[in-house]
């Protein structure tokens, strides 16, 4: 059945694009259709459609389509889809991770073989090379940062003077995290716990967060080429047991998986005075806090660290030069400095690039709200979002493993291991 | 003359035919045969082209623990759900079909839950699972239980899917059970009553044979659903902890859109389709031969 819903979209993609394609006599003009993914709240197809406007307005040649997508796994069905029907669009924005799919599937092209003069090749380079990580394999750069964020702690301050904490030293290590969480830790008359000290979140995107803990352990949990995982080394295994015993030692956190979706609003209601959470909430929380919150940098055991996250712009194989040349001309207007400064206020996104920070727009907004400065003074310790070949699996097989660990059924050596046993098998014809 | 004029009727019996058979053939059997095939293939990338591999899908799936967990959790959310949404069903038509003040009312709220869509319904229900603050550990905090991590506990995970689903179906069959108790004749009753039969023997020998067309239908349905509802797994749970509510179908959906393999997903799909044809083949053949039709 799902066939059958994959080849009516499909047929419908078709058929529509080639009643586009017949209907539009004006050869002259280059279009372009572009598809893109929304994952966080607000109006942002609105913002897109905008920026996109101000482009075609400098850019009489060039007719852009931005279509709104779904979240990033409708984008990409979407889009590998439209590439079976034969009529792909030319530009898209998606998931960072999905590069080793989209590359597998020969759908993508790398942007090292569009750009011609110096100053484009030199463009390549002015993003946070820690957002780079994710657009990047076999020596060529395959995606753009766009929509981009990182984890961050966000914890309430009013919690901690009642805690008799000062307000303005959150946790910084793994140690204090766990120390300052117990003093958090309130419990009424009869034993029952009223606030947490502290809440990750396990479910949804467990890899994302067990990523910040690895790296926080100094291990990455995959290599550049995409085809081996560390699941079962020694820092990671050591990352794994240090979130389980938040709850079960050290008693901070609640034992058992914890809800993606509904944990901001634990943090909302002060059911826990700390949480691990994208930036892309920041915006909501400012907007609905009745407390004093702060927002800081994730705590650190050997070093500091939080993977990266979000979506990057790619280009399709299967365009002609002059479509190329005009989906980079859209995708550099959209990560101008200006742009990407705008875009980052209006969304809670990062600034991709350094220069962004530097504009008087984005310098005014971080003085006022200095919250929104944390994720981009994190890039320096941030590294690739996990991403191989066979994405999906692998990326479900430390899902698994992760709340098989964290519910008990099995020790964390034990469940990184048979995962890491299992990725193996997937990624050995890789290597 | 009786040849040609017998072969316009074969013809326009297929022109009456044809529009229905269309769809069925494009949207239905074409699917169904193309899935089959599907399943005997490896799956195909641009640069590994997909290529006959005999039962090599189905050998995996038979390895494969997770398809082996998700089937064990379907078998468990199809007996949690089936018998006790059905009997409450019944249960709620007989209820609502008796005189009782403010009918219509009632009638209404029971029927509420199969009117939203299960999306709604699965982030209503989200927060009333959700550990500590959610209505469910409120309502218990009253009486000194303490909190629980509803969802997030593997051996209580499908129980809360279970309720949820009883929840949302039992209102709709309700309403099959209610037409069909407005459709049994008023003089049955009365005759038994004369006889001095009790309301319950009256249940049992009369209303609940006569039901029995309806409870097939019903029971059909459930079946079904128990395999076809997953749209709750999407913002609940997705299937976790550790596939402790993972169901068959939303596992074919991972494999198909999140793993991108095609071949896997067909074979589990041909799976799901036999085990849902062996179910609603038997149920016909068993209990249409105590089904009392009129």
């Amino acid at each position: 059945m799902f066939e059958c819903l994959k080849r009516t979209l499909a047929g419908t993609l078709l058929a529509g694009a080639l009643a586009l394609g017949f209907a539009s006599g004006a050869w002259a003009k280059v279009e372009l259709t572009m598809y893109y993914p929304v994952a966080v709240g607000g109006p942002l197809t609105k913002v897109v459609d905008g920026l996109v406007a101000d482009f075609m307005k400098e850019n009489p040649g060039i007719e852009v389509k931005a279509v709104y997508s779904g979240n990033y796994n409708d984008a990409r069905i979407k889009a590998l889809a439209a590439l079976r029907a034969g009529q792909p669009a030319q530009l898209s924005v998606m998931f960072s991770i999905d590069i080793y799919e989209l590359i597998e599937q020969d759908a993508i092209i790398a942007f090292d073989d569009i750009v011609e003069t110096d100053e484009e090749r030199a463009w390549l380079n002015k993003f946070y090379p820690a957002l780079m990580e994710n657009g990047k394999t076999g020596g060529k750069t395959w995606g753009i940062p766009f929509q981009r964020s990182t984890i961050v702690m966000y914890y309430n301050k009013d919690a901690f003077r009642d805690a008799g904490l000062d307000p303005d030293k959150p946790p910084a290590t793994w140690d204090e995290l766990a120390a300052m969480g117990k003093k958090l830790v309130k419990k009424d008359a009869s034993g029952q716990v009223q606030r947490w000290g502290v809440m990750i979140p396990s479910t949804g995107y467990p890899y994302w967060m067990f990523g910040a803990l690895t790296m926080q352990n100094d291990q990455v949990l995959m290599n550049r080429e995409g085809n081996q995982t560390y699941f079962d080394a020694p820092g990671a295994v050591g990352a794994l047991e240090y979130w389980l015993g938040l709850g079960k030692t050290h008693g901070v956190m609640p034992e058992g998986t914890i809800e993606w979706a509904t944990l901001r609003q634990n943090f909302l209601e002060q059911n826990t005075a700390i949480m691990w959470h994208s930036t892309g909430n920041l915006t909501v929380v400012k907007k609905k806090a009745g407390f004093d919150f702060g927002v800081a940098m994730l705590p650190a055991n050997k070093r500091r660290g939080t993977p990266t996250g979000g979506g990057n712009f790619y280009i399709f194989k299967k365009t002609t030069p002059e479509e190329r040349t005009a989906a980079l001309k859209l995708i550099r207007f959209l990560t101008q400095p200006e742009r990407t400064a705008e875009w980052s206020m209006k969304t809670g996104y990062l600034g991709t690039r350094p220069d962004a920070y530097e504009t008087q727009a984005l310098k005014d907004y971080v003085a006022k709200f200095p919250p929104a400065a944390v994720a981009r003074d994190q890039l320096e310790f941030a590294t690739a979002e996990l991403s191989t070949y066979q994405t999906g699996r692998v990326r479900k097989l430390l899902d698994d493993a992760i709340q098989a660990a964290l519910t008990g059924t099995k020790s964390p050596s034990e469940a990184l291991g048979a995962a890491q046993k299992q990725a193996d098998r997937l990624l050995k014809r890789y290597r | 003359m009786s040849f040609a004029r017998s072969n316009q009727v074969h013809i326009y019996g297929w022109l009456l035919l044809m529009p229905a058979a269309i769809f069925l053939i494009a949207f239905t059997y074409y699917p169904t045969v193309a899935t089959l095939a599907h399943s005997f293939f490896s799956d195909g990338t641009a640069l590994r082209p997909s290529v006959f591999v005999g039962l090599e899908n189905y050998k995996l799936m038979l390895e494969d623990e997770v398809f082996w967990k998700v089937a064990r959790n379907n078998f468990w959310f199809a007996l949690g759900t089936i018998p006790v949404s059905v009997a409450l069903a019944l249960l709620m038509a007989v209820w609502v079909n008796g005189r009782l003040p403010a009918r219509g009312l009632v009638r209404m709220a029971y029927f509420t839950p199969t009117v939203l869509p299960m999306i709604a319904v699965a982030n209503i229900w989200l927060f009333f699972y959700t550990p500590d603050i959610g209505l469910v550990d409120q309502v218990l905090g009253m009486f000194g239980a303490p909190g629980h991590n509803w969802l997030g506990d593997p051996d209580t995970v499908l129980g809360c899917l279970i309720v949820m689903t009883v929840w949302k179906e039992s209102g709709f069959f309700m309403i099959f059970y209610l037409a069909a108790l407005q459709s049994l004749p008023p003089e049955l009753e009365e005759a038994a009553k004369l006889e001095g039969a009790g309301r319950w023997y009256f249940f049992r020998r009369v209303t609940f044979p006569l039901l029995m067309p309806t409870t097939l239908f019903v029971l059909i349905n459930a079946v079904i659903n128990s395999f076809k509802l997953v749209d709750h797994l999407f913002i609940l749970t997705k299937g976790g902890p550790d596939n402790a509510s993972n169901l068959l179908l939303y596992y074919i959906y991972e494999v198909a859109f999140s793993f991108f393999d095609e071949a896997y997903a067909a074979t589990l799909t041909v799976v799901l389709l036999a085990v849902l044809a062996v179910i609603a083949i038997g149920q016909f053949v068993i209990l249409d031969k105590r089904i009392h039709y009129r």
